[in-house]
């Protein structure tokens, strides 16, 4: 037997996509975990900010600095289109707005009519240039134990883990901070907050960009060493993020970096063992039912995870307690 | 011996009755109304809360008062009307400038931030501290010193509130008179100049009821002033220095708690004017439609006309 998924698998800790995943999952979790907004668009904001970089980078031969900009003020803009009109309602009604708002990017940018600047359907090749020019690594074979990476490759694992401690460090500060403090208030009760002098609609706008501007700067990350797929970027996208947060930890910093690596390997692994027992004819399963069981693993793996652990990993077993 | 005197200190001019001026009014209050659909929730024609004094405000289920409390302080919109606290205008200002200006209040049910520690709830309530911003909160050093203030602040409330103890659990965790007093003392962590309590004695048992009136009559030499809804007279006849009674919305009376108490239309407004009226009856029906002015009265008239020749 082939035992090579194994490796494959852990090679997933170093993935560009794991690392982006954990971005906007620390993005979410701003909003979720630490606000208690219902942000069920957080793909939403990952089109938005990843087709503002690459545009601005294909389309316009904008600099790196200028298109990292621009996808930045495109996930700020997003927010307060998203917010201003929802944030002094109930709950919920953010809810509604974001899912939808996050397929209305999503079917907008496939319209053929713009489909010479978004690309359409195909997406968008080619953003890795301004980043890749910036590589001062040399141009050898990096064998890591998982995997053997060209420079490039090793460039964005680099940049990305570090784009990530640095994110995780900021919020980490910001939720030990007053700001935090009032963020966390919100999410237990807006009128008590408001009761106490504080303006609540500004706070919960800054959370939404916040977290926002994280999730936009993700896929950055993400389709600099592949491309842009606008089908990426749909609801379940979104649905992978509350997994990856409620298996870490949707009120802590930790828990979403952590919880998409183990996501991503878990989800690796599994296909590896399938296809393994397929392959071997240990189960009686063709290989293409292969792919959908693999996300009914997990589906059960969250529903045993949110029964005996709902707090996450790195979550407070008091504040689950409580909550419950 | 300034504030000990209150029982023979003349509050208002004039003779008490609904609407009266006060001496030195720190709210006053101008034709606010409020419907919900075709029920008037509110309508208040005039009212001043004396300054530095405990004001209850009273009346039975339904009267208005926690909807009168949400349009003072912001959290709902009057349909018409002005007030003021110490001659600025509150009218249109959202909810948590009216905070900020110096008037903070409580909820009926009790809003403690669970999954907060007691703490955290105390330090919420503070003000002027920069680290509330999204970039000074970023750099820990430019607003410790004011956490640590905030800090010393809140340990001295909650010694006071006898909560001290309970600093570094979860506010969850408190039982439901705790949550009560957590929510004073935090409102206080501002130091408001007034107070605002929607029913701080709902749900609390006699024993913390007892302190709780302490901690009110505190607030009162502390200087600050008070103003509580509450059902229960006893309660406020204790401890208010002025009431002010409420019946489907309007205010009915004002006076010294000793006699407000005897006034028909207090006693009207808890057991209702027309308790021996047969309201099965059209004339019953009539009786209390002119009374009140209401608009049915003509409807009533005319169905009295119309039922009497049957009755022949």
């Amino acid at each position: 037997m082939d035992f090579n998924f194994i490796t494959l698998a852990l090679s997933q800790i170093l993935e560009p996509q794991t690392i982006g995943y954990a971005l906007a999952a620390l993005g979410l979790a701003v909003h979720f975990g630490f606000t208690g907004l219902l942000n069920f668009g957080q793909a939403g904001f990952m089109a938005v900010g990843g087709y503002s970089f690459a545009i601005t980078t294909t389309q316009f031969g904008w600099p790196l600095w200028a298109a990292l900009a621009a996808c930045v003020v495109g996930s700020i803009i997003f927010a307060l289109i998203l917010g201003i009109p929802t944030l002094r309602l109930r709950a919920d009604y953010l809810s509604i707005v974001t899912i939808a708002a996050a397929e209305i990017v999503r079917y907008t940018v496939k319209t053929p009519d713009i489909s010479p600047i978004t690309g359409g359907s195909d997406g968008i090749n080619g953003s890795s240039d301004t980043f890749n020019a910036l590589n001062p690594l040399p141009d050898i074979q990096y064998h890591l134990g998982i995997g053997t990476y060209n420079k490039e490759q090793l460039w964005i694992r680099i940049v990305g883990w570090v784009v990530v401690i640095v994110a995780a460090l900021v919020i980490r500060q910001l939720m030990r901070s007053p700001w935090g403090r009032i963020v966390k208030g919100i999410r237990e009760d807006e009128d008590a907050v408001r009761s106490l002098g504080k303006n609540v609609t500004w706070y919960k706008m800054q959370s939404l960009i916040l977290g926002g501007v994280l999730g936009g700067l993700a896929t950055v990350i993400v389709i600099i060493p592949t491309s842009l797929q606008p089908d990426n970027y749909g609801t379940q996208t979104t649905f992978f993020l509350y997994t990856i947060i409620l298996l870490g930890g949707a009120t802590t910093v930790l828990g979403p970096i952590v919880g998409s690596i183990i996501f991503w390997v878990v989800l690796s692994l599994s296909d590896g063992i399938l296809s393994l027992l397929v392959s071997n004819h240990l189960i009686p399963i063709t290989s293409i039912q292969q792919g959908p069981i693999r996300f009914i693993i997990v589906g059960i793996a969250l529903m045993l995870l949110v029964i005996f652990r709902p707090q996450g990993i790195f979550g407070n077993k008091r504040e689950a307690h409580f909550s419950a | 011996m300034p504030e000990s005197s209150t029982q023979v200190e003349q509050l208002q001019v004039g003779e008490p009755g609904p609407g009266v001026p006060k001496k030195d009014p720190i709210l006053i209050v101008d034709s606010v109304t409020r419907t919900f659909g075709g029920m008037t929730a509110v309508d208040v024609a005039h009212v001043e809360i004396p300054r530095g004094k405990i004001t209850a405000l009273i009346g039975p289920n339904g009267a208005g008062k926690t909807t009168f409390f949400n349009l003072l302080t912001g959290f709902d919109k009057p349909d018409t009307g002005t007030w003021s606290l110490d001659g600025d205008s509150l009218s249109g200002v959202p909810a948590y400038k009216v905070a900020r200006r110096g008037m903070v209040r409580t909820f009926q049910l009790t809003k403690a931030l669970s999954l907060l520690t007691v703490m955290e709830n105390m330090r919420l309530g503070a003000t002027r501290q920069g680290g509330e911003r999204f970039l000074p909160a970023l750099i820990t050093g430019l607003w410790r010193k004011r956490e640590t203030e905030i800090t010393d602040q809140a340990l001295e409330l909650l010694a006071r509130f006898k909560l001290d103890t309970k600093k570094d659990d979860y506010a969850a965790s408190l039982s439901g008179g705790q949550r009560k007093l957590l929510e004073m003392a935090r409102a206080l962590m501002s130091k408001p100049r007034l107070v605002m309590l929607d029913e701080p004695m709902a749900g609390v048992n006699p024993a913390l009821t007892q302190s709780l009136l302490g901690h009110v009559l505190n607030l009162k030499n502390d200087g600050t002033t008070v103003l509580f809804v509450e059902h229960d007279m006893h309660m406020v006849q204790t401890i208010a220095d002025w009431v002010i009674v409420m019946a489907e919305g309007k205010i009915v009376a004002e006076g010294y708690p000793a006699t407000v108490m005897a006034d028909p239309a207090v006693i009207d407004a808890y057991l209702g004017a027309h308790h021996d009226t047969d309201l099965g009856s059209l004339t019953g029906q009539l009786e209390v439609a002119e009374d009140i002015g209401s608009p049915l009265t003509g409807d009533i008239i005319e169905e009295i006309a119309e039922e009497t020749p049957d009755a022949k």
